[in-house]
């Protein structure tokens, strides 16, 4: 039977308040970094302001260290992602396939671990750092959040390398693989979409964080882009315009890579829910 | 010389559970051995221990004349098929197939010889470049044999490779595997629960229950002198009627009232004296008067079946089949006096082992 055009109406408008009301902060921001000057509020409703401008933007590159944050970010964050990515997908292996002494006990730690907010483990982390000395390090900060968040890639990982038949790696071993190749050959491919959001997580966790980059890092010289952004805002004065620009432009590389990985988001959010 | 040799093989898990119990067993070079058994008896658990894909907890595996407990399942010379089929998803057939080769550094000329060799003779030529989910079960399972064939294995490990199959296509595909192993005369070791599928293709069966081998025998062996009462209601279908008794003075007496006489049923007439149980399978009583009289039973339920007519009746307390005559008349409630083939009676002791007495 079909549905009541009444009721697909009411449907429809529904969604497209909620759509609004997630894009309307962005779409707001976009419209402030056009503005002259630092304009944060306007009663032109328009999008794009009747006098729209790229001063913001040319700014950034041309008078703040904007690209020296840019690639103090993309340094951490291309470094977290790769650590975590190699070590959930070794860890989550170990965890799937091997039993050893302690193997439900470390689960359960590592389950634990996600219990606790990120600002809990902020004062502990930091005191380890600090004693290592690594405050004001790139290794520091790497540290700090390869160990927040390995534990979920490790345990994703672990998940997603369940739904993958063990036959297979004995196929492989009878091929004349060894466990080593055997796991590099046929469950490593396998494993891809799972790796993606291991490589998402991580990366999101180290691009966009800033409690712990503020505490970490001192030298203005080695600030990630939203310790540098934050310094357009004062007590007195902020610089809404160069701030909303810098926000606009943090974000395209995460919707870059989110559109570009999202087939392999979906595989792997939705893969091993039946097993086969 | 790819002969196999199992001696004293034993698999005890860390639980305790003890999968297979002293198992010595030799596969001739270029024999097809079928492990049949219900589940969890250790049929798989020992192909497995002879792929090295499960540590042997005690005795040895020879392969040729190679000790193979340490050895990696690589390096025995063994291809396996699984009931799963195990393909590489993100590999073509082609892929597939050149995997092993490839492991072992088969020149690239000799690889593409081999795989459009076992392509043609699967039948599989137009799927090489297709990847297994484009496949049909019984495409993947031609795939996974192909894999097997391409590797020239001293031997062939099947792990219930049909389990997966529709009927129809399990039938051909058994007709496939038999052919193939007549035309490569490669030692197998094929693990099945099926009774149909050990009877066609083992030219040898092992039987096994509980981790401890039944019956070492023929196919026409194992059926017409099953050493033990399991045996005897594992292979055949309809299962073996079994009824309970005793025998006395040359005679054995049902339980139920009525005796059979066992001049004909041992070689040497000598039966101990004793509670016993009578097998009989139902395609051995008749109606036709001829054979030794079993007893007078009343029809529960009679089945048409076209080629055959199945009856069944009960029987001091139990339920059993006879096999009959397509065209005998008869309907639930008849009664109908049914006598034994002389030379199907299959005494059986009775205790836990159940072993056969004549």
């Amino acid at each position: 039977m079909r549905e009541p055009r009444h009721i697909t109406a009411l449907r429809h408008a529904i969604l497209l308040l909620f759509v609004a009301i997630s894009v309307y902060p962005a779409i707001n921001v976009f419209s402030i970094s056009l503005r002259p000057g630092n304009r944060l509020r306007s009663t032109d409703l328009a999008i794009i302001p009747a006098d729209w401008t790229f001063d913001s933007y040319v700014e950034l590159f041309t008078e703040q260290p904007f690209l020296r944050w840019l690639g103090n970010s993309l340094l951490v964050a291309t470094l977290v992602t790769a650590t975590g990515v190699v070590l959930a997908a070794i860890g989550g292996y170990a965890f799937s396939r091997f039993r050893f002494v302690g193997r439900q006990a470390t689960m359960l730690a590592i389950l634990t671990t996600q219990m606790f907010p990120a600002t809990m483990l902020l004062l502990p982390l930091y005191i380890l750092i600090a004693k290592l000395g690594l405050v004001n390090t790139y290794l520091g900060l790497m540290i700090f959040y390869t160990s927040t968040a390995l534990p979920f890639c490790v345990w994703q990982m672990k998940g997603f390398y369940d739904t993958i038949p063990v036959s297979l790696e004995e196929a492989a071993r009878i091929d004349g693989c060894s466990q080593a190749r055997a796991f590099w050959s046929v469950v490593l491919p396998l494993a891809t979409p799972g790796l993606v959001i291991t490589a998402l997580f991580s990366f999101m966790t180290a691009w966009s964080e800033y409690i712990v980059a503020a505490q970490v890092m001192q030298d203005e010289n080695m600030f990630t882009l939203p310790l540098g952004i934050k310094g357009f805002q004062a007590s007195l004065s902020s610089q809404w315009g160069l701030y909303a620009a810098a926000s606009i432009l943090v974000s395209i590389p995460v919707v870059v890579v989110f559109l570009l990985l999202s087939k392999y988001l979906v595989t792997g959010l939705t893969l091993g829910s039946v097993k086969e | 010389m790819s002969r196999v040799l199992l001696q004293n093989l034993e698999k005890k898990y860390p639980s305790g559970f003890h999968a297979v119990r002293d198992l010595s067993l030799e596969i001739n070079d270029g024999e097809f051995m079928v492990l049949v058994g219900p589940s969890g008896c250790g049929k798989s658990t020992t192909l497995r221990m002879v792929a090295g894909l499960e540590e042997v907890t005690g005795g040895e595996i020879h392969i040729g004349d190679r000790r193979v407990n340490d050895v990696a399942p690589g390096d025995r010379d063994i291809a396996m098929v699984f009931q799963n089929y195990a393909l590489y998803p993100h590999m073509s057939v082609r892929q597939n197939m050149a995997f092993g080769l490839k492991m072992r550094g088969t020149p690239r000329a000799e690889i593409e010889r081999r795989v459009g060799e076992a392509a043609d003779v699967l039948s599989i030529e137009s799927l090489l470049d297709r990847r297994p989910r484009e496949l049909s079960g019984g495409q993947r399972q031609r795939v996974a044999l192909g894999r097997a064939i391409v590797r020239e294995p001293k031997v062939f490990l099947f792990d219930e490779p049909l389990s997966n199959l529709d009927a129809k296509l399990r039938v051909q595909m058994r007709t496939e595997i038999a052919r193939l192993h007549q035309r490569l005369k490669t030692t197998v070791i094929y693990v099945t629960h099926d009774q149909v599928e050990a009877m066609t293709l083992g030219q040898r069966i092992v039987l096994m229950d509980r981790g401890v081998v039944q019956q070492v025998d023929t196919p026409m062996d194992i059926y017409h002198r099953p050493a033990n009462r399991f045996v005897g209601s594992f292979i055949g279908s309809p299962a073996m009627n079994f009824f309970p008794g005793r025998i006395d003075g040359g005679s054995f007496h049902l339980s139920g009232g009525g005796s059979i006489p066992l001049a004909g049923a041992s070689s040497n007439g000598q039966f101990p004296a004793g509670p016993a149980t009578l097998g009989v399978r139902p395609e051995d009583l008749t109606t036709d008067g001829e054979g030794l009289p079993l007893a007078t039973v009343t029809l529960d339920v009679v089945e048409h079946m076209g080629h055959e007519t199945m009856v069944h009746f009960t029987l001091a307390g139990a339920d059993h089949i006879a096999r009959l005559a397509p065209d005998i008349r008869a309907a639930p409630g008849d009664c109908l006096p049914l006598t034994v083939r002389p030379n199907a009676l299959h005494l059986f002791a009775d205790d836990e082992h159940g072993r056969r007495l004549n």
